[in-house]
């Protein structure tokens, strides 16, 4: 009898767009969870428009430029572009805030560009540094946890304030972040330690932060573990962040915060796992990965500390794709059986 | 360029064809910096018209004394005291709108647009087409300046032609637009990012409409031979 053979190469079938956006999604779950604990129906309110924006201009961008809508909308990366902004955007962020946020993402940041796998920059990151570029009052004012509960809030005060905006009692109900409070503070001249005593921190950088921040954390491990993002760039990101916070703060404790601060407080955790990581905007060499993500963690160390805005991953974000091709060719691995580009 | 019709020929080219602005996309610089509103758009607009329609006379008519071997350095130095004499005048008799524009008056000598257009029109043509070409290219930057101008304006501030006094004199306040008090624009399109966006929403806008007359004109030839047979 004869064996059925293949001739060589021989390839596993990788996974699909679809596949990997999906597992993205769930890893984005239970993050999403300890905020909606924390904040109760603004997050509800900001994932419903996130993704209905998202898919919408995804729809219509495709329409316009004549591509089949089904398939790539069924590919879920508009999902996970609309799901990252909503739960970057403050809760309760009013209708309009999602909206432009989503155009400059959709439109601007990726099919003016050509569509998933030809934009240079994380469109949902395009979309963020847009609006916080724009509305900085609307997009650092974030609402105070345990005040916006669901047990404190409900739904129809919650979609008053996203679809109306403005209700007067509301300014009451937001307080800044904790990397903004250091920030203001440190300008007063207190020290870290004095700015640490307020209601506003918890153990390490803000009540509800510690538990985001460890969700996003095991969200993102999980996605180690799949093998959808590979260690390098969380890992290179954030022993960029600490190592450079840790070289200030052992200079002076008491103007620079912790190594483990900055680890926990802002966006870090979510930004090392789930946006630096984005497969068409960085780089995808293993070298390339590591410098890479370096950069984004020095950046963002460098901008919330001496820049004018309180967190920073998405400018680092976007300073570092636009080295990725660079960083890309002069990252190529060594061929097995050829010479390396210094004789090695 | 065609014979029997070189002024509307120079006309549409500049305006339109090879817009200094969206085609040649020369003079960037100011062409950025500057329109972060209407008026000051339109103002370093009029300065460069006035600076290029100048130079392109006289370059055009210093022509036959210019030595090949050297005329780019004769260019930047008609080039250099127009501008000069023309900043002089914007500081005599518009002082507000010289304290807006400021270094980008005296900077209209690096615009690329002027030397580009002494080069390549002006020292190879007579006179009285080189003072038109410079003129109606200053035209079609500055329209392009002005569009950009009250895009940005509009977009950031919510308002249109803000400070026209500054150009018209007082009697021009009541021409400013504001829609809304509380207008919280996109602060975006007054940054230096909202200028290249915007820029290159006009420039896809220019080609859109380029490609639709292009199709246009080619179903009409494709119609023609059908109808004569007819």
């Amino acid at each position: 009898m004869m064996f059925g053979t293949n001739t060589s190469p021989y390839m596993h079938a990788p996974q699909g767009v679809g596949q990997v956006m999906a597992q993205v999604i769930y890893a984005l779950v239970p993050g999403t969870l300890v905020l909606l604990w924390f904040f109760g129906w603004g997050v509800i309110t900001n994932l419903l428009l996130g993704l209905g924006f998202a898919l919408l201009l995804e729809a219509l961008m495709l329409k316009l430029r004549q591509r089949p809508i089904l398939p790539f909308l069924t590919d879920y990366s508009a999902v996970v572009t609309g799901w990252l902004l909503a739960v970057a955007l403050p809760p309760y962020s009013p209708w309009w805030l999602l909206l432009i946020a989503l155009i400059f993402a959709m439109v601007i940041g990726k099919h003016l560009y050509g569509g998933l796998g030809y934009n240079p920059f994380n469109p949902a990151m395009v979309g963020y540094a847009a609006i916080l570029v724009s509305f900085p009052v609307e997009m650092t004012s974030w609402p105070a946890p345990e005040l916006t509960s669901i047990a404190n809030i409900n739904l129809s005060e919650a979609l008053q304030q996203v679809l109306l905006g403005g209700a007067s009692t509301w300014d009451g109900l937001t307080q800044a972040t904790t990397l903004d409070t250091i920030k203001t503070h440190l300008r007063l001249g207190e020290t870290v330690e004095q700015i640490s005593q307020g209601q506003a921190f918890g153990w390490i950088a803000g009540q509800a932060w510690e538990w985001v921040s460890l969700a996003w954390l095991a969200g993102g491990l999980w996605l180690i573990y799949r093998k959808i993002i590979s260690w390098h760039i969380p890992f290179a990101l954030m022993a960029a962040l600490a190592g450079m916070a840790l070289i200030f703060w052992l200079i002076n404790p008491h103007t620079y915060s912790s190594p483990l601060f900055h680890l926990v407080g802002g966006a870090t955790i979510l930004g090392a796992f789930f946006i630096a990581t984005d497969p068409v905007s960085a780089s995808t060499t293993p070298l390339g990965k590591i410098l890479y993500a370096g950069g984004i963690g020095c950046f963002t160390y460098i901008i919330r500390v001496w820049g004018s805005y309180p967190d920073a991953i998405a400018f680092a974000v976007l300073i570092m794709n636009m080295a990725v091709p660079l960083l890309d060719a002069y990252t190529q691995p060594r061929v097995y059986g050829t010479k390396g580009r210094f004789g090695l | 360029m065609s014979a029997e019709h070189p002024y509307r020929e120079i006309i549409f080219n500049g305006i339109w064809q090879n817009n200094p602005g969206l085609v040649q996309l020369l003079g960037l610089c100011p062409l950025m910096a500057v329109t972060t509103n209407l008026v000051n758009g339109l103002g370093l607009g009029i300065a460069t018209l006035m600076t290029l329609a100048t130079t392109n006379l006289l370059i055009s008519l210093l022509r036959p004394f210019i030595r090949e071997e050297i005329r780019i350095p004769a260019f930047v130095l008609i080039i250099a005291s127009t501008v000069t004499a023309i900043e002089l005048l914007i500081h005599a008799y518009f002082s507000e709108l010289y304290a807006v524009l400021g270094i980008f008056i005296p900077l209209i000598v690096t615009n690329c647009i002027i030397i580009g257009r002494a080069e390549a029109y002006a020292a190879k043509n007579p006179p009285q087409y080189a003072w038109l070409d410079g003129l109606i290219m200053g035209i079609g930057f500055t329209l392009v300046l002005v569009t950009l101008g009250a895009i940005r304006e509009f977009l950031a501030h919510g308002s249109l032609f803000s400070q026209a006094h500054l150009m018209f004199g007082e009697a021009a306040r009541g021409l400013s637009l504001q829609i809304s008090d509380h207008f919280t624009g996109l602060l975006l399109a007054a940054l230096p990012p909202g200028a290249f966006i915007s820029l290159g929403f006009l420039v896809a806008g220019k080609n859109y409409i380029d490609q639709r007359r292009a199709a246009h004109t080619q179903q009409q030839a494709l119609l023609k031979p059908a109808s004569d047979a007819l």
